[in-house]
C-alpha cells in the first residue's frame, strides 16, 4: 500500500543527558539538525506535530505551539500529541494524516524531554481514585513491573540473570560509539552482576535511567521528496497505536490488578502493537532487518523481541546467545544502543528509534551499521494503553 | 509504645469476616466480569454494556503469578519505616475472576521464600505508620 506511505527526509536529535536545561533548547537544537538534514528551510514547513508530556505541556508550555514559536511563527498548521510513552508515534501519525489527506506536504514531527531525577513519581496530594497514587502507597514502582516480567521469563522459560545481563553488554557495545547516546561505556558481565540489586531479580544495570533529550523529523509527502530529488528517502510504512483489547493478559503500570477474564479471552497489548502494523505495512517478521525496541529492562527487550514475532515465544534468549540480536547477527536489536545506552526521554523516545532507524537505511551509522539494512521495526510501550510500533523501509 | 489508631490505608477496599480476609470487588450482573478495585459504574467488556454491579468478595487463595521486591525505598506516597525496610511484592493470579492482583508480601517473608506457582493467601497487615496511626492493607502470604 504504498500510496499510504510517507518519506523521512530528515532526522535529528540533541545528545541524550542530564544537562538541566529548558526542554525547548533541546527540541530547537533537533528541530534545526533535522531541517539541515533534509535541507529544508524552517518557513517552508506546513504543519508542526509536536509530542508532549505532563511535565512539558499545558500551563503555559504546549509542546507543538512552544517549538512553532521558538523556531520563529511563519504561519504553519500546529497539533501537539499527548501519548505517554506512545507521544512521538503519534505526532507521527498526525503528520502522515495531514499529508496523506493533501492539506500538507512537509511537516515537522518534534518530541523533547526535560526529566526529574530519580524515580517518576505520581502527583501529589491524596488520590485514591488514580491508581498511579495506589500503586506508589504500596511501594509498586516502575521496576516492580520490570521485575515481574523478568522474573516470570525465569519460571517460564529458564532464562537466567547472566541472559539479562547479556542485554546490558551487547546494548552497551552497540552504544559505544553513538555520539547521541547518554551512556557510552562498555559493560562487563561482572560489573552488571556488582551493581545494586533494584528489584530483584534485575539491577540497576538492568533498568533503564529517565533522561534529557529531543528528536525531530522532517517528512513529506513522496510526491514532494520526487520533486526535490530524494526518491529514494526512507518511508514511513506503518504506524500502530491500537489500544490494548479487552482482557488483559499482563499486569500493566500503573494497575494494581489486571481486567477480569471471566467473559472475554485475555490478550497480551504488546503482541497487539506490532502485529497491527506488519498488516499495515504487508510484511512479516522475516522481512525485518532491524529493531528498537523499548528495553526500560534488559530482561523486556526479550519480551519484545518474541512480541515482535523475531523468534518464538520463550526463544529470545536462545537468539540473544547466539549473537543473532549483535550488530552483524541475524536481526540486530537496539543497534543504537536502546534505552540501555539513552534512558528514557518520554515524548522524544518513540522519535528516537526512527531516527535510528532512517540512519540505518541510509547506511550512514557508522561503527553500529546493520550491513543492508531495508526494513526497520520499532516498539514501545507506556502508561495508560498507551503504546506504538513504526515501520521504516526503503 | 502508646496506642496508635488503626485504619485501612483505603477505606472499602478489602475486609474481614468470618472465613478470614479478602479483597472487596464487584462483578458485572450481565456478563460475570468482576472488577479490583470496585466499581459500580460501567462494564469495561466491550461486548457488554452492563451497568449493573454487585458487591464481591474475591478468592482468598490464588497462584503466585510472578513476585520481585523493592530494595530501595519507593517515592511518596509511599510512607517509610526509618531506616526503609526492603520488602516483596507479589502478583497472585485468581482461578475463579481470572484475574492478577498485586500486593506486598507480609512481613519477614523475602523473595527466595517464593516461587512462581505457588499457593498464596490474603491477609491485612500494617502498610505504614505514623506517630499516632496504623495503616492496615491487604498483604499476601504463602498459603500454608
Amino acid at each position: 500500500m504504498s500510496s499510504k506511505d510517507i518519506a523521512i527526509l530528515g532526522v535529528g536529535m540533541h545528545p541524550w543527558g542530564k544537562w538541566g536545561r529548558s526542554f525547548i533548547d533541546y527540541g530547537v537544537a533537533a528541530a534545526r539538525a533535522a531541517l539541515r538534514d533534509a535541507g529544508v528551510d524552517w518557513r517552508a514547513v506546513q504543519f508542526v506535530s509536536g509530542a508532549a508530556t505532563i511535565r512539558n505541556g499545558y500551563p503555559g508550555q504546549v509542546a507543538g505551539a512552544t517549538f512553532a514559536q521558538a523556531l520563529g511563527w511563519q504561519g504553519a498548521q500546529v497539533n501537539t500529541s499527548y501519548a505517554a510513552c506512545a507521544s512521538g508515534s503519534q505526532a507521527l501519525a498526525a503528520a502522515r494524516s495531514k499529508i496523506l489527506s493533501g492539506e500538507c506536504e512537509l511537516a515537522l514531527v518534534i518530541g523533547s524531554d526535560t526529566t526529574p531525577k530519580g524515580f517518576l513519581t505520581p502527583a501529589k496530594g491524596e488520590r485514591p481514585d488514580d491508581p498511579d497514587w495506589v500503586r506508589f502507597r504500596l511501594g509498586i514502582t516502575n521496576p516492580t513491573y520490570f521485575a515481574l516480567y523478568a522474573r516470570r521469563r525465569m519460571a517460564l522459560y529458564g532464562d537466567t540473570v547472566d541472559d539479562f545481563a547479556l542485554v546490558k553488554i551487547k546494548n552497551s557495545e552497540h552504544g559505544f560509539g553513538n555520539p547521541n547516546a547518554r551512556y557510552r561505556k562498555r559493560f562487563t558481565a561482572a560489573e552488571v552482576a556488582a551493581s545494586p540489586m533494584v528489584a530483584n531479580p534485575l539491577r540497576l544495570m538492568d533498568v533503564c535511567a529517565t533522561s534529557d533529550g529531543a528528536a525531530a523529523l522532517i517528512v513529506s509527502s513522496l510526491d514532494y521528496a520526487r520533486r526535490v530529488g530524494r526518491a529514494d528517502a526512507p518511508q514511513v510504512a506503518a504506524i500502530s497505536t491500537v489500544t490494548p483489547t479487552f482482557a488483559s493478559a499482563i499486569i500493566e503500570m500503573p494497575d494494581i490488578a489486571t481486567d477480569s477474564a471471566v467473559a472475554a479471552e485475555a490478550h497480551s497489548f504488546r503482541a497487539a502493537l506490532p502485529a497491527k502494523a506488519y498488516e499495515e505495512a504487508g510484511i512479516g517478521p522475516r522481512d525485518v532487518s532491524l529493531a528498537e525496541v523499548y528495553d526500560l529492562s534488559t530482561a523486556l527487550e526479550l519480551d519484545w523481541i518474541e512480541d515482535l514475532q523475531l523468534c518464538g515465544r520463550g526463544e529470545a534468549a536462545a537468539l540473544l546467545r547466539s549473537g543473532a540480536t549483535r550488530v552483524g547477527g541475524r536481526i540486530p536489536v537496539n543497534p543504537s544502543g536502546g534505552l540501555a545506552c539513552f534512558g528514557e526521554a518520554v515524548p522524544a523516545q518513540a522519535l528516537a528509534q526512527v531516527c535510528e532507524l532512517t540512519w540505518q537505511l541510509r547506511g550512514q551509522a557508522g561503527a553500529r551499521q546493520v550491513n543492508g539494512a531495508t526494513v526497520g521495526i520499532t516498539a514501545n510501550q507506556g502508561l495508560f494503553g498507551h503504546g506504538s510500533t513504526v515501520v521504516v523501509k526503503r | 509504645m502508646s496506642e496508635k489508631t488503626e485504619r485501612p490505608f483505603l477505606e472499602g477496599w478489602f475486609a474481614r469476616d468470618e472465613a478470614g480476609a479478602h479483597l472487596v470487588g464487584a462483578r458485572c450482573t450481565s456478563c460475570g466480569t468482576y472488577y479490583f478495585p470496585s466499581q459500580s459504574r460501567f462494564c469495561r467488556n466491550p461486548a457488554c454494556d452492563g451497568e449493573q454491579f454487585e458487591e464481591v468478595a474475591l478468592s482468598r487463595r490464588g497462584r503466585l503469578w510472578s513476585y520481585t521486591n523493592a530494595c530501595y525505598q519507593p517515592p511518596e506516597p509511599f510512607i517509610s519505616p526509618d531506616p526503609f525496610v526492603p520488602f516483596a511484592i507479589a502478583a497472585v493470579e485468581l482461578e475463579r475472576e481470572r484475574m492478577i492482583v498485586l500486593g506486598p508480601v507480609v512481613q519477614g517473608v523475602d523473595v527466595d521464600a517464593l516461587q512462581v506457582g505457588m499457593s498464596m493467601e490474603l491477609v491485612i497487615e500494617t502498610l505504614s505508620e505514623t506517630p499516632t496511626e496504623r495503616h492496615l492493607a491487604w498483604k499476601w502470604k504463602p498459603a500454608v
